[in-house]
């Protein structure tokens, strides 16, 4: 018998507003219907009334998390439209904070995700030494969020010198912490077995689906902007891309946690390398034509397309957020899983509503639950799981 | 370090579409101009034979009609592809990507309430971000938009500048 679950329109792990209506047979999810559109705030609209050095303030509140992939995407659109390259030290600023914040947001997804398979204590960890990375922000840009760094032409602050060992000290700390989380949770029986072959995403539907970022490279889709398409200092790095054929929720998270040596690999090297000199070049006016920026977000590629006609504002500004390439192909991911798993699964791609739903759940008018109780399937799960280990 | 788009994929692209014109903005930004007819076909030469990646699509209104981009990715050169095609105001209709690809599906239907251009054989052309009590002849992101809301402030400044 088919029943309709609705998830949403809150996100029971991310709290952002998505409404996913799960067509069940049992405890099976045979389909699934996805329903955006309650954020929709216009950026695209407001964006043409706004000048060009305007519109990095609006973008930036685009998305709380990846507050830097939207205005560097932005300003890498225009920096092309007008023919301008940035100096050199700006260029290095701003593959840092790129770095820095990709850290971050992954710290953030797997916290929330081991809060989810019922692992508070992973949730702890990482959020610990998520909190002296804001800290960093605070440091070098004067904010923990909306770091405001990107601007047309170069950065808006520099990172002072005194600051650096500060930074290579934090990162001494990271480097050893990740290394534990990587070891803990991917030696962990139980997790694994919560997290193998659930959500399964085959490569070919990641292509037909488009699909970006660390859900791409979990399916063996090798893709990246910083190695296909290298902008800024990430032409100037030696980094390896991390992709894993699996395509289950264990390899999008693997993907996360070994892009963070990765990154920090990057910001180290930027922190030697990094040239003196000015950080921003004067600007006077777009001329007409257009440009194309793309920044590798931490949920995949951020695309903004600017067209100009040579007064003041842009004519056409097209923001595309990674998550609404990814939104789409949980159609395939979560289906012919059980309801406890399916809403990790829709949380595995990291979803971002802002760039792009509490939930109640009930059973045709029979039996109602809400978020607490999703989370409480899950948990169930996972103690169940956890229990034919300990046998 | 830096790859170059590939002239063989041009030189294949002038050859089996003799129509295009085609122009290079920056090393790995291509912009190709082609006939609305015409677009279903490249879109599948481009996805089904050379491994493209549909990264985005947006429509803008101009003065010589709603301007259609199809921006197309090549991952392994880095490089944009953009096609641009013009269609006519008076008749806004194209043919559907999302048939052979379902990348095109959200993105059509986003096109189709913004700016009010018919995907003809999309499976399911609803709206995609718009409330539900949206009008559906009401479509925001078109010049035309003020003239019918002129109670809206913000689109009252170009009017009068124009």
């Amino acid at each position: 018998m088919r029943r309709i679950v609705p998830i949403g329109p809150y996100h029971p792990l991310q709290e952002e507003p998505e409404f996913f209506k799960l067509i069940v047979e049992g405890e099976k999810v045979v389909d699934l219907e996805i329903n955006i559109g309650y954020n929709h705030r216009g950026h695209e609209f407001i964006s043409p009334t706004l000048t060009w050095d305007q519109v990095p303030f609006l973008v930036e509140r685009i998305c709380g998390i990846c507050s830097d992939s939207h205005p560097y995407a932005y300003v890498l659109a225009v920096e092309e439209c007008a023919h301008i390259t940035p100096p050199p030290r700006a260029q290095y600023i701003r593959t840092i904070i790129g770095e820095l914040e990709r850290i971050h947001s992954h710290y953030l997804w797997l916290g929330l995700a081991g809060h989810f398979i019922g692992y508070n204590t992973v949730w702890m960890w990482v959020w610990r030494y998520r909190e002296p990375l804001l800290d960093l922000f605070e440091l070098i840009m004067g904010n923990r969020n909306h770091y405001a760094i990107n601007k047309i032409g170069g950065a808006r602050r520099d990172i002072l010198k005194e600051d650096y060992p500060k930074i290579e000290k934090y990162f001494d700390l990271l480097e050893k912490k990740n290394a534990m989380f990587t070891n803990a949770i991917l030696d962990d029986p139980v997790i694994r077995a919560r997290l193998e072959g659930v959500g399964v995403l085959p490569k070919e539907d990641a292509i037909a689906y488009a699909v970006l970022g660390p859900t791409a490279r979990g399916s063996g889709y090798a893709i990246d902007v910083r190695k296909d398409d290298p902008y800024d200092a990430y032409d100037k790095v030696d980094w390896n891309m991390v992709v894993f054929e699996e395509g289950d929720v264990l390899a999008k998270a693997k993907v996360r946690l070994l892009e963070c040596f990765e990154s920090i690999k990057i910001v180290r090297q930027c922190l030697k390398d990094m040239p003196d000199g000015p950080i921003e070049t004067r600007v006077d006016e777009i001329p007409p034509g257009e440009g194309i920026g793309r920044h590798e977000a931490p949920r995949g590629e951020v695309f903004h397309y600017v067209r100009s006609d040579g007064s003041n504002m842009p004519v056409r500004h097209k923001v595309r957020a990674p998550s609404f390439m990814n939104l789409a192909s949980n159609v395939v991911a979560a289906k012919g899983y059980s309801i406890a798993d399916a809403a990790l699964v829709l949380a595995a791609i990291d979803p971002c509503y802002c760039c792009t739903e509490r939930t109640v759940v009930y059973e045709s008018g029979k039996k109602k639950y809400t978020g607490p109780d999703l989370l409480k399937l899950s948990w169930e799960k996972t103690e169940k799981i956890r229990r034919r280990y300990r046998k | 370090m830096k790859k170059e788009y590939s002239k063989e994929i041009l030189d294949e692209i002038s050859k089996k579409f003799p129509e295009v014109s085609i122009k290079i903005y920056a090393p790995r930004r291509i912009y190709i101009r082609i006939s609305r007819e015409k677009v279903f076909d490249f879109a599948e030469f481009l996805f089904k034979e050379k491994d493209f990646r549909l990264s985005i699509a947006t429509g803008i209104d101009t003065r010589d009609g709603m301007e259609i981009l199809y921006h197309f990715s090549h991952d392994e050169s880095g490089t944009y592809y953009t096609i641009k095609t013009l269609i006519p105001k008076d008749d806004l209709k194209i043919k559907s990507l999302a048939t052979f690809l379902p990348a095109a599906n959200w993105i059509e239907r986003e096109i189709h309430e913004l700016l009010g251009v018919d995907f003809v054989g999309h499976p399911n052309l609803k709206p995609l971000l718009t409330a539900e009590t949206w009008p559906a002849d009401l479509h925001p992101l078109r010049r035309d938009y003020a003239d019918e809301h002129k109670d809206i402030k913000i689109s009252k400044k170009p009017q009068e500048t124009l």
